[in-house]
């Protein structure tokens, strides 16, 4: 009886060995599977900077494109993303005023205004809907309603209304977190002291709110100027060789330039693909940077 | 008394339509919403229908034809090819987030040290972030050279390398909303498991796993849904071959590729290729729209409350 006893005890302790080695595995390989993530990472952003190495320059930067490699090289007569990195510039900075005025509205309403009711609540919903429409059938929905319908064609302003309506269901559930997390005290002081309902929003609400609205809405921006999809629909170029000079003016943008020179069969588009990759994921990393400032130095929570 | 009432009622009966216009105005951007969806509603529909208005097209050969052509002669309209595309790239892109980033969101939430987590899922969330074009990019010059070393007889373009840079894409998706599941599973929960003699594993897999479901779930739907919808990348990797093929190393053509293949094309408007687009994209658009609602209903109908 006594060993039937220590052979259990054995297996008991067997047991124990055996999970701690499973428990050991499992961490290792769900520790593993996180590393796929940053590795991916790494591995593409090697892998732009390693193509476009000695391909980012001045001239890049300041000259239209071409067809001709040898344009693109030192010596060469310069050629570059100029015309298209001066539409994404006025694309985004016309898209943000559009998704300001819209989605802080929106937002306003559906926080200060809207009673809870059945309507609310199925303009939300219809809102996260929105959220998760692939963006080319905004491309579709822009070029059927401004490109065609109102009649603006393939100009700078159909593409920043398909951005803005691409970006403003983000906006405006960002925008009312930043309006959610206004402290219900302030806005009963200030109207204990007389104010009316707009003063309030517009003295008390919204400037409190503005970090918060201000860093969701430049995060949104970032989204739309990497975006191609949408503005292919419209009918931005792949390659133009001035800048859009107006409203209604053709544009082009980096992402569809980049998509131009990532089909062209010859190698050393790669590299110039590449470059113009680099030039985009900067602008990307500057606005990103500049909406974590911004909730750093004036979120309350942080 | 100090204050002339007749100026306060003026000034108020100022302030009281200036407090009306502004909510007017708010509530008409709100309206801009509801409008967004109708018009994609009906643009969709409107086009879709003229598509089928064609003579030589039909809802039937549209939806059992395994042939796509509708701008090359002869023209065939069946978009099964183009379905098929998509369903490869989804369903190759769910076998890579679906495991990496579940695995993912029990390390992050059971394991990882907050301090650690703390800069692991922003740094994962950044490849969210990263514009599609990029990935596309990415599959042509790192991905698909690798898959042709392991397979010579990869082609430039082929749908596994779209996959992966899709299902790379995703990953964040899936760790992110999954690890707020599971965050969210109140620790009563594990210690009841731990003080019945449960070890860690077990309470990660056979306790929160379960108890943060709905969530999960609801995670991967989403992620696929975005992986059906996506487009840059898919159009740069797996080319634009529309054909109905087991062999993942081979081009196809995704619905969001046609469209972008139309879109940088002259095709001119109003002919059969222009409205095609409009057929593709309600197809999209449905398919999308269903998983977006199955996503919400899973959450709403499974989610499990915990004071």
């Amino acid at each position: 009886m006594s060993t039937e006893t220590d052979g259990s005890f054995v297996d008991g302790l067997e047991d124990i060995e055996r999970k701690r080695l499973y428990g050991r595995l499992f961490v290792a390989v769900c520790f593993a599977s996180t590393l796929v993530g940053v590795v991916a990472l790494v591995a593409l952003l090697a892998d732009v900077l390693y193509e476009s190495w000695g391909w980012v320059s001045w001239e890049f930067l300041t000259y239209p494109p071409s067809q001709a490699v040898e344009n693109f090289l030192p010596g060469g007569r310069g050629a570059g993303i100029y015309p298209a990195l001066v539409g994404s510039i006025f694309l985004i900075a016309l898209t943000a005023v559009f998704t300001v005025f819209l989605g802080v509205g929106a937002a306003i309403y559906l926080e200060e205004y809207a009673a809870e009711s059945r309507l609310k609540s199925f303009v939300e919903a219809n809102i996260a809907n929105l959220a998760g429409v692939p963006s080319i059938v905004y491309g579709l929905l822009g070029l059927a309603i401004f490109v065609r319908w109102f009649q603006l064609g393939a100009s700078l302003i159909a593409g920043a209304l398909t951005l803005t309506l691409l970006i403003l269901p983000i906006v405006i559930v960002s925008s009312q977190e930043a309006l959610r997390a206004v402290p219900d005290s302030q806005r009963q002081a200030a109207y204990g002291v007389g104010a009316t309902k707009w003063q309030v929003i517009r003295d008390v609400v919204l400037p409190r709110a503005l970090p918060g609205i201000m860093t969701g809405t430049i995060l949104s921006l970032s989204r739309a100027i990497g975006e191609t999809a949408p503005i292919l629909m419209v009918g931005a170029s792949t390659s133009l060789f001035v800048a859009p000079d107006g409203l209604t003016s053709p544009f082009s943008a980096m992402p569809m330039t980049i998509f131009e020179w990532a089909t062209l069969p010859e190698a050393e588009f790669q590299h110039i693909a590449a470059a113009g990759i680099v030039v985009l994921l900067t602008i990307l990393l500057l606005m990103n940077a500049t909406a974590i400032l911004i909730r750093n130095r004036y979120d309350p929570r942080s | 008394m100090s204050v002339d009432p007749g100026i306060t009622a003026a000034t108020s009966a100022v302030e009281d339509r200036k407090n009306d216009l502004v909510r007017y105005v708010f509530a008409s951007c709100a309206l801009v919403t509801v409008l967004t969806t109708a018009a994609i509603v009906l643009v969709l529909l409107e086009g879709a229908v003229a598509f089928f208005r064609f003579p030589d097209v039909t809802v039937l050969e549209y939806l059992r034809g395994t042939e796509w052509s509708p701008v090359i002669r002869p023209r065939s309209y069946g978009v099964l090819p183009l379905i098929w595309g998509t369903l490869v790239i989804t369903v190759g892109s769910a076998l890579v987030a679906i495991p990496v980033g579940t695995a993912t969101a029990i390390y992050l939430s059971e394991y990882a040290d907050p301090d650690v987590r703390k800069y692991l899922k922003p740094t994962l969330e950044v490849l969210a972030g990263i514009p599609t074009i990029v990935y596309g990019f990415f599959a042509l010059s790192f991905i698909t050279p690798i898959i042709q070393r392991l397979f010579p007889q990869t082609g430039t373009f082929n749908a596994a390398a779209g996959a992966i840079v899709v299902g790379v894409m995703i990953i964040p998706m899936v760790s992110s909303l999954s690890e707020d599941a599971m965050s969210a599973v109140p620790d009563s929960l594990r210690n009841a498991a731990y003080g019945l003699g449960a070890t860690k594993v077990e309470v990660s897999t056979r306790v929160v796993l379960p108890a943060a479901l709905s969530g999960i779930v609801a995670s991967y739907i989403l992620a696929l849904s975005r992986a059906i919808g996506e487009t840059m990348a898919v159009t740069l990797a797996v080319g634009m071959t529309p054909r109905i093929t087991a062999n993942p190393l081979e081009s196809m053509q995704t619905m969001t590729a046609y469209m972008v293949q139309i879109g940088i094309s002259d095709v001119s408007v109003g002919s059969v290729g222009y409205q095609s687009l409009f057929a593709v994209g309600l197809t999209l658009f449905a398919m999308t729209l269903a998983m977006n609602l199955i996503s919400l209903w899973i959450r709403s109908r499974y989610r499990e409350e915990y004071q």
